[in-house]
């Protein structure tokens, strides 16, 4: 398989949020700001990284054992502690960063988009270093959706244009299915 | 045999990370300022963010940094939590001028009048998308409640149909005038006892038709002032809370009595009961 063929699939047919509908909180949640946007974005391609390095070995002991059933209940075990260990680490000897990532990483351990490509990685059968590249072009590919829906809510929160009715949470939502629209038109592309 | 396989392998595990992370939060741990671990701890945890910070850490080193940002902002916890807070603080928060809440209303039910009989939803919101509230005057209070509802330390309360704020025990952290839809109420130092109880910019034949304790405009007030503190923009008068010196010139010479002078109490029902008690062993100790 090219990586390229992947990194392409992930991130524009299959996105995360627009296609598969994984992440959808912080998506809705953290998308009123420019800046938080991609903060939220880079963290979570950080976390997608490190969670797909952590749990594809360790999915090759759990079917050692034969118990690859309990893959799900694991991954979020081990995703959880991995946020905590790399929030203290970056508190530690990057402070700066920690501060930009800092609120995001604890809102993380709770994105199914992250135990969602730690199995997809495993059903697709990827190899450990495909399955790192689709990792990364996953959350390149939420930190896509991000940073366009940020752009987007700009101009729609508070326009006065938008009916009352309409006003916060329904605009929003008709807003991201709109764009989830304009994303099925990578359908084929790969 | 079999259920004991995948047990024990996710105890072990479960295992390994507790005693990795437990060995991490040595290794990396950072010192940090007691004040804000103080305030950390006190807040609920819900990290839902309805304070305006990031969730409870954030909140915790803002307050920390600059105990200006108030402590009333964390509507789960309430009024215990912001008192919890304000403990903790109390000493560096000393220095800023305390500030209250002042209604600039005074149209109680006899004063003003009312265009209709308003049987909806009983909060001030809904009866302000009704065609402005019932009230004939559409800048007064709507007497409702949201105000009171909204305040964590019961300092602001309807009595007459008016919200009446209770100045001893309001902290001024303003939910209740963020929270009224006629924006009646607004923060001010609590040094000036003196204050405008309008602010109806209607002309003043329309006002006085509306509520008899509304501000015309006449500009008597702007005349008895010997410290240029009073003036008359927009159909109502403003004091500038800099100039004033709480004399009450104003507030005797005013016609309908829409500036009120608290330091003479003209309604002593006005304030709850246990503001008082509480006023009184301060005086004893002082």
């Amino acid at each position: 398989m090219n990586y390229l063929t992947i990194l392409l699939g992930i991130i524009l047919v299959n996105n995360y949020v627009l296609a598969q509908f994984l992440g959808i909180c912080p998506f809705l949640g953290v998308s009123k700001k420019l800046d938080s946007a991609v903060g939220m974005g880079i963290a979570v391609i950080f976390v997608m990284v490190l969670a797909t390095a952590a749990t594809w070995p360790i999915m090759r002991v759990l079917n050692n054992f034969g118990i690859g059933y309990l893959q799900t209940i694991v991954f979020i075990l081990i995703i959880a502690a991995l946020v905590q260990f790399v929030e203290m680490a970056l508190k530690k000897f990057i402070p700066s960063l920690h501060k930009a990532l800092g609120v995001f990483l604890p809102l993380i351990t709770t994105n199914c988009a992250v135990l969602g490509v730690c199995i997809t990685n495993i059903d697709e059968g990827y190899n450990y270093l495909e399955s790192l590249v689709n990792s990364f072009g996953a959350g390149v590919g939420f930190l896509l959706a991000m940073v366009i829906f940020s752009g987007m809510r700009a101009k729609i929160d508070d326009n006065p244009a938008v009916p009352k009715a309409f006003q916060g949470s329904p605009i929003v939502l008709v807003t991201a299915a709109l764009l989830s629209l304009a994303f099925m038109g990578f359908g084929g592309l790969v | 045999m079999s259920i004991l396989t995948p047990v024990l392998l996710v105890v072990a595990i479960g295992f390994v990370l507790a005693v990795i992370l437990t060995i991490a939060s040595k290794i990396f741990f950072v010192p940090v300022d007691e004040t804000v671990s103080n305030l950390r701890a006190e807040l609920p945890g819900a990290n839902c963010g309805a304070c305006g910070f990031a969730g409870c850490d954030d909140y915790a080193s803002a307050l920390g940094a600059d105990p200006s940002v108030g402590t009333a902002k964390c509507p789960v916890g309430g009024a215990d939590v912001a008192a919890k807070l304000a403990e903790i603080l109390g000493v560096e928060a000393g220095s800023a001028e305390p500030q209250v809440a002042v209604v600039m209303c005074n149209g109680n039910k006899e004063a003003s009048k009312t265009l209709m009989e308003y049987q909806g939803l009983s909060t001030c919101v809904a009866a302000k998308q009704m065609f402005g509230g019932s009230n004939m005057c559409s800048h007064g209070c709507l007497g409702l409640g949201d105000c009171e509802r909204t305040c964590p330390y019961g300092a602001i309360k309807v009595c007459d149909g008016v919200a009446v704020v209770a100045r001893e025990l309001c902290v001024g952290c303003g939910m209740c005038a963020a929270q009224c839809p006629n924006k009646v109420i607004r923060i001010a130092p609590a040094k000036n006892k003196v204050v405008v109880q309008c602010h109806s910019t209607d002309a003043g034949a329309k006002t006085r038709k509306a509520c008899s304790n509304g501000c015309i405009g006449c500009k008597k007030c702007e005349k008895a002032c010997k410290f240029e503190a009073v003036k008359v923009e927009n159909n109502v008068a403003m004091i500038d809370p800099e100039k004033c010196k709480n004399c009450g010139l104003c507030a005797k010479e005013c016609p309908t009595g829409a500036i009120n002078n608290m330091r003479a109490k003209r309604k002593p029902a006005a304030a709850p009961a246990p503001a008082k008690e509480a006023e009184a062993p301060a005086k004893a100790e002082a």
